[in-house]
């Protein structure tokens, strides 16, 4: 009995002591008045340890650069990170500078939650990010106009990445950046290495549908069609294309595995190390796994974007926002400026694994070198067009409602691809009508 | 010959059930100990071969884990202790006084229940934040004890329920005044139904994610489940070794808190066994 009081005091007198260490009330960012620096709050979405060391790295070197605008790095996930915005937003009190990827922008811009940058960013970095990069967070701002509500930093290419060993024991062609494969060389490939207990590909298709609308470009799919202002979904043979490759690959040719079809990206590793699959196609973030966990001997390497009749590639792009909400956006902008220049994106494009949008960054050695694929990688940022998705209004809807379970099925071999493209087109544009009224 | 058979196959079902039990746990200590190459074999063991402490050295040099865990330690036990502090008294007034207004009041407070958490959660925040309770612990208890209140009080009404009111009323037939009839016959019948809501307020609090994250905000004040989501990546790819290190921490304060509890659920099951 004495004891459980004991606990209880504690806790009791832990509970006074934590209760009064929260502090504040998470709204006042600093006034900067009086002499006081300013403090920003950073929500960044490393989780790598690499990159969590990089973000923090570049924040310790600003905030001893900058006395007078200091800034908080607040770790989030990409788990729930739009839960967390939606509500700091609706209550008026987010972060100053938020990390997020172009897709969730849209809302936010069109709601009036971000700041809009067009004009705002020092020509320096403006200049040292393509256009297409610029693109991808270009947005309607919820009136009449668009606006630039994001600054993109870190882009993902969608490559092969293959067991060396055993594309050398089947004897075919290493592709190169300058010359990849074609999709009819890639299926005659996977066959070549399909033998007994062993596929030559595995797609693990639990999140299909950004993967097949970006890969879907390659073929000038686009899966929709903007007329008159009003935007409904298409399913026709070019976006038709890639999905009939990989169902062949799955059930005419026998070359992928249909039971690595409901996996995440990453779980047909253990299969690719153990020489159950040849070739995984992925997003080059995955080279990182691939190198931490291989066993030790394992040869792999990374091989360049299929072509279809381009070797184009829907892209997605990290970003650094500005809150509209935020009382400090000027200096918000000169630490995103600071963040984001040359040097440091190409530790934040080390740390993730993934391409920056500087053209400086990307000529750094590290990003060019041939360890881990990291030329390949570099080089297929050049295929990185904007994804058309990207822009509809009620894409996520359609995604989850929609093509999700409508591409599972097909890829399952449940639906015909006649169906699945009726399904898209009728069911999506039902959908997609909501949000154009 | 039968009875021992009979004890021998209910030994075996018993060892069976606390496996099946500690198989999460084992399985967690397992992959926290695993070099990356081990995590990713295609036939996992259980026991790493070369087993690493490096796991637990990155998810404890990334996070502030033990800081989370101390706050979570301080939410939790204060939303265990408040939530019984206040329902008791409630769910003792329900039990005892059946009227409509009694109906009437447990009605509402299942109807409670039914409310999406979303719904809440963007005016619960504004309120907290003109209270100047966002980004407080406090505040987290507050919004904590709101919310682990109705199944509480649920669960409490049940066990006074369950204590006759002809102990009571014996109790005053011997003298004993109202006050001395709770504390003396009363309480201790009730302790394992008090013990049983504590640790359900406990575990509530301990686990909870949602309101914490949006109400706590600087990372000096997150608790543990804030944390621990930190080492999962997007499209739920997760860094498993570190994730599993510091889940096992997670585990820990439950395993004492609920460890400390079941001894006094048992020595309360006796108390009121005596008493009656």
């Amino acid at each position: 009995m004495r004891r459980f009081g004991a606990v209880l005091a504690v806790a009791a007198v832990a509970l006074a002591a934590g209760c009064g260490s929260g502090g504040g009330d998470g709204g006042d960012a600093g006034s900067g008045e009086n002499g006081q620096p300013v403090k920003l709050r950073f929500l960044s979405l490393a989780w790598q340890k690499e990159s969590i060391e990089a973000n923090k790295q570049i924040v310790a070197e600003w905030n001893s650069a900058n006395p007078k605008i200091q800034v908080e790095y607040v770790q989030g996930s990409w788990d729930n990170v739009n839960d967390q915005l939606v509500t700091s937003f609706e209550a008026g009190d987010p972060p100053d500078v938020i990390h997020d990827d172009s897709p969730a922008l849209s809302s936010f811009a069109s709601r009036g939650f971000l700041l809009d940058l067009t004009g705002k960013v020092p020509a320096e970095l403006k200049n040292d990010i393509p256009q297409a990069a610029w693109d991808t967070v270009t947005f309607s701002d919820g009136k009449s106009g668009q606006g630039v509500y994001g600054v993109p930093f870190l882009q993902e290419s969608q490559v092969l990445i293959a067991n060396r060993k055993l594309l050398d024991g089947a004897g075919v062609r290493v592709p190169t950046p300058d010359a990849p494969w074609t999709w009819d060389e890639f299926a005659d490939v996977a066959k070549k290495l399909t033998k007994k207990g062993a596929y030559g590909v595995a797609w693990p298709m639990k999140s299909p549908v950004n993967k097949v609308l970006n890969l879907a470009l390659n073929f000038g799919g686009t899966f929709f069609e903007t007329r008159d202002g009003k935007t409904t979904v298409k399913a026709g043979p070019q976006e038709r294309e890639v999905l009939r490759r990989i169902h062949d690959q799955l059930y005419t040719d026998k070359s992928a595995d249909p039971s690595a079809l409901g996996m995440g990206t990453a779980d047909p590793l253990p299969g690719f190390f153990a020489g159950k699959y040849a070739i995984l196609p992925a997003g080059v973030y995955l080279r990182q796994q691939v190198a931490e966990q291989a066993p030790s001997g394992f040869e792999w390497v990374t091989l360049p974007p299929l072509k279809g009749v381009t070797s184009q590639q829907g892209a997605v792009s990290q970003t650094l926002s500005v809150a509209a909400d935020s009382e400090h956006p000027d200096e918000a902008l000169k630490f995103i400026a600071y963040f984001l220049n040359g040097p440091n994106q190409a530790k934040l494009a080390k740390g993730d694994w993934l391409l920056p949008t500087s053209t400086t960054a990307a000529k750094d050695p590290a990003l060019t070198t041939e360890e881990n694929g990291w030329d390949v990688a570099t080089a297929s940022a050049k295929n990185l067009v904007v994804a058309p998705f990207l822009k509809v209004n009620g894409y996520d809807e359609w995604k989850s409602k929609v093509a999700t379970p409508a591409m599972q099925e097909y890829f399952a071999d449940k639906i015909s691809l006649d169906e699945l493209a009726t399904r898209l087109v009728e069911e999506g544009n039902k959908v997609l009508e909501r949000y154009s009224r | 010959m039968r009875t021992d058979m009979t004890r021998a196959l209910r030994y075996l079902a018993l060892l069976g059930y606390v496996v099946f039990l500690a198989f999460p746990l084992l399985w967690l200590l397992s992959t926290a100990l695993k070099t990356p190459q081990e995590m990713a074999a295609l036939d996992p063991a259980w026991i790493p071969r070369r087993p690493t402490l490096a796991n637990f050295a990155d998810a404890f040099g990334e996070q502030d884990l033990v800081g989370a865990a101390l706050r979570s330690l301080v939410v939790a036990v204060a939303t265990a202790l408040i939530t019984v502090a206040l329902a008791l008294p409630a769910a003792y007034a329900l039990a005892r006084h059946r009227g409509a207004a009694g109906r009437v009041a447990i009605g509402w407070v299942l109807v409670s229940q039914v409310f999406p958490v979303v719904l809440v959660i963007i005016p619960l925040f504004m309120v907290l934040r003109r209270l100047e309770l966002v980004n407080t612990l406090a505040g987290l208890t507050v919004v904590h004890v709101t919310f682990v209140m109705p199944f509480a009080l649920w669960m409490l009404r049940g066990y006074v329920r369950a204590v006759p009111r002809e102990l009571e009323e014996a109790a005053a037939v011997d003298g004993a005044g109202r006050l001395r009839a709770l504390a003396a016959v009363v309480a201790p019948l009730l302790a394992p139904g008090v013990v049983a809501t504590l640790l359900f307020g406990f575990i509530s609090s301990w686990n909870e994610f949602l309101f914490a994250l949006v109400i706590l905000k600087d990372p000096e004040v997150e608790t543990l489940p804030l944390t621990l989501v930190r080492f999962v990546g997007p499209e739920g790819v997760a860094r498993l070794g570190p994730l599993a290190a510091a889940s096992l921490l997670a585990t820990v304060p439950s395993l004492v808190f609920f460890a400390i509890i079941q001894r006094r659920l048992r020595s309360g099951l006796m108390a009121g066994a005596v008493k009656g």
